[in-house]
């Protein structure tokens, strides 16, 4: 197929339109029995035009598979520690340290040594937590806030908020999404823990706290044999209370610190 | 042209001719085209090794020895190997029917262990990959964590998620009717603002599982576009120096997914829809012209899609949709798309040409344009590529002709003729038929042109197709045109 040389060169150069010819059809164009009318056409979804792009499209995805498939460069280096003062992590793959590093030290609670999965379960921990305006306001209004993306609902308790999302959001009865750290401290280490919260244990033991409580704790996993604490502690109710005595200024350990950047490359299949 | 069924082609072949597997192309023509990607990161050392089926026995060992072993390396040897063996369906099969395995995999999933947690996900990968839905299924519970785990910031860890719940997504209805109340379209919204390209690719991948969901239509797409989804989608394929090819073919499936539902193309129109996919077509030509042409027409082919779809919408006139894209080198653009076509990947020319039928169709200016820029001749040079391709060559033309004489004249004397009477003796009859309708005009506002047309002998091979039921009266009447005027 060859174009005019001229066509290259209009696609380099500035918008522009052709003056149209004049339009000026006859009646008898396009009659009976002849039938031509320009129109636009639309094709529906699952229209049979769409075949072929639409096979070559899965192929393309299923080729990905090929690309990916080749082992990502994931240079083993010897072994370092994490940076963060206090965490004694090793590692030997730059990978798995970003994601010990953003999993466990990028959103922490300064009070309570928590890690949070984003800043937005931190910031809604931080309020429904360590914030004193927020607990008065609690006596009086509906505070706690659904915490699925996108829904406005707010609820007067954590429990009213968790069997909202149990009901409403279809989220597991035991959602959790951390594990708490290990604790050398008393039945309520959460607050009173002295030690560097950024050691951590190898099993993570059972802490008090509701599901879906945004500073999440105990396990998901049911406990299978003796050696593991049970799912729910006693003096459950009375906790929070308990906590939000402890004024929020009060900062225990030392804080998580937020410098990190990343230097690792990607080498994924672009 | 009629958007309906193709004429006469070999079986098994496609609407343009090219010969693909039966298998999936009844796949396609069934709706179930499963795409699935697959993230194997294993390190080179295991890749030569054999990898065995597990059993049940010990997967248990293993997810035991994950959850309870007292030296952290054990743990996570533990967990690699049930990785490993999950790349097997009997593995796979075998861990399901176990009671509490997900849920410990999902408790590890939860683990402040960074590798034990990466190697859950894994696992949960590998089983998202799984061809059985009641396997997809079995996942349920760890739905709500892959989806508050996709505001990590941890972009390996969300890439694999995303990827997760894409298989998942395509896997199981039941999987998406949990995924739509647990939050899914904000979180996806959320996530979409991500810097990393390597999770905008894959979270590209996942929203076009979830648009090609045959319920998608009612209940999946109406979210979507009330979400800010559409113009973080329309944003990362603005054109210039910073669009990632990967994640622009995502994005542009994704949204030739929504625009062909027809749910709602104005708002996409006044979200500036054609404003950035005339650009594109314009960047994807001058990529081709730089012979940078690595997998190019994966991203041509659903911005033509998009294009040829949205013209259709009455909402262009409004916001004068017709003169944005009125620029011709649209046209010129297009031309060179549809030569790299024809070298490349043949059986995208109809979308091509479908484009160009959209463009051209209500547009004085865009046939002009046509003429001016010497586009006929290149036109008449894909006639009898195929069927398909003719038909759709012999519309344009028509949508030349149909504008009067100032445009017939443009069209003869020259190529066109000779050209359209090798298509009248062709076999097949919407070739022949749309042939025919482009003479009726030529000769209408070109008369002279019947008198070449007789003087080539057109004569006997419109006679060729008198007993033709579907060709008949309109073979008399152009007789009595050529003859008499």
């Amino acid at each position: 197929m060859q174009l005019p040389p001229a066509i290259r060169a209009r696609l380099a150069e500035g918008p522009g339109a052709a003056e149209p010819l004049p339009v000026e059809r006859d009646p008898a164009a396009g009659k009976a029995p002849f039938r031509f009318a320009a129109r636009r056409v639309r094709f529906p979804r699952e229209h049979e035009f769409f075949e072929d792009g639409d096979v070559q499209r899965h192929l393309y995805l299923q080729d990905v598979l090929t690309q990916v498939a080749e082992a990502p460069e994931r240079p083993r280096v010897s072994e370092f520690p994490c940076q963060v003062a206090g965490c004694q992590q090793v590692f030997h793959v730059l990978e798995a340290y970003e994601h010990h590093y953003h999993t466990q030290h990028a959103n922490v609670c300064s009070v309570c040594k928590r890690a949070f999965p984003s800043s937005h379960l931190l910031d809604s921990h931080l309020l429904e937590w360590h914030d004193t305006l927020f607990l008065t306001l609690a006596e009086r209004q509906d505070m706690y806030q659904c915490l699925v993306g996108g829904c406005k609902e707010k609820f007067r308790t954590s429990r009213d908020r968790k069997d909202h999302m149990v009901a409403c959001h279809l989220y597991p009865v035991d959602f959790r999404f951390d594990k708490p750290k290990k604790s050398k401290g008393p039945s309520t280490p959460e607050v009173l823990a002295p030690m560097s919260a950024e050691a951590l244990g190898e099993h993570s033991q059972q802490l008090e706290g509701d599901a879906m409580e945004v500073c999440s704790t105990g396990h998901v996993t049911p406990p299978p044999a003796p050696e593991e604490e049970s799912c729910t502690p006693p003096g459950l109710p009375g906790r929070r209370a308990y906590s939000h005595r402890v004024p929020a200024t009060i900062c225990f350990g030392q804080g998580a610190s937020r410098g990190f950047r990343s230097i690792k490359k990607r080498g994924k299949h672009h | 042209m009629r958007g309906g069924r193709a004429t006469a082609l070999p079986a098994g072949a496609g609407v343009s001719g090219l010969l693909y597997p039966p298998a999936l192309r009844k796949a396609r023509r069934d709706q179930q085209l499963v795409s699935k990607r697959l993230l194997r990161a294993d390190p080179p050392k295991e890749a030569g090794k054999v990898v065995s089926i597990l059993g049940e026995a010990e997967i248990q060992q293993f997810l035991r020895l994950a959850q309870r072993g007292t030296e952290e390396k054990e743990r996570e040897k533990a967990l690699a190997s049930l990785r490993q063996g999950l790349q097997h369906s009997e593995t796979q099969q075998a861990f399901i029917r176990l009671e509490t395995s997900m849920r410990t995999l999902v408790g590890l999933l939860t683990s402040n262990q960074a590798l034990l947690q990466l190697e859950a996900a894994r696992c949960l990968h590998e089983l998202s990959h799984s061809d059985q839905p009641v396997v997809a299924e079995a996942c349920l519970p760890a739905t709500s964590y892959l989806l508050t785990y996709l505001s990590s910031h941890s972009s390996d860890f969300t890439e694999l998620c995303l990827y997760t719940l894409g298989n998942l997504i395509v896997a199981s209805e039941g999987v998406r009717r949990q995924l739509l109340p647990q939050g899914i379209v904000p979180a996806l919204a959320a996530c979409i603002q991500s810097p990393h390209v390597a999770v905008q690719e894959a979270l590209g991948y996942a929203l076009s599982q979830l648009l090609q969901a045959k319920e998608a239509p009612e209940k999946i797409i109406p979210a979507i576009l009330a979400s800010t989804l559409p113009q973080h989608l329309l944003q990362l394929l603005q054109p210039g120096p910073k669009l990632n090819p990967g994640v622009a073919v995502e994005f542009a499936w994704c949204l030739h997914y929504i625009i062909c539902s027809q749910v709602n193309n104005a708002l996409l129109i006044t979200l500036g829809a054609l404003s950035t996919l005339g650009p594109l077509l314009l960047d994807l030509a001058g990529a081709v012209e730089r012979t940078e042409d690595a997998g190019l027409e994966l991203l041509a082919c659903p911005v033509l899609r998009c294009l040829s779809n949205l013209l259709t919408e009455a909402a262009v006139e409004a916001v004068g949709g017709q003169i944005q894209l009125g620029d011709e080198r649209v046209v010129a653009a297009l031309f060179i798309l549809l030569k790299f076509f024809l070298q490349k990947q043949p059986s995208l020319l109809p979308e091509g040409l479908w484009l160009l039928n959209n463009l051209t169709a209500n547009s004085p200016s865009f046939c002009t344009s046509l003429l001016s820029l010497d586009l006929i001749e290149p036109l008449l040079q894909l006639l009898a590529v195929s069927n398909v391709v003719s038909v759709l060559v012999l519309t344009v033309l028509c949508n030349v002709a149909e504008k009067g004489p100032a445009y017939c004249q443009q069209l003869w004397p020259g190529p066109l003729l000779p050209s359209v009477l090798a298509m009248l003796a062709a076999s097949d009859t919407e070739v022949v038929g749309q042939s025919l309708e482009l003479l009726q005009l030529l000769f209408l506002y070109q008369p002279e042109a019947a008198q070449a047309f007789l003087q080539q002998s057109g004569l006997e091979v419109l006679d060729r197709h008198k007993e033709e039921a579907q060709l008949q009266d309109r073979v008399f009447a152009l007789r009595e045109t050529a003859l008499h005027g």
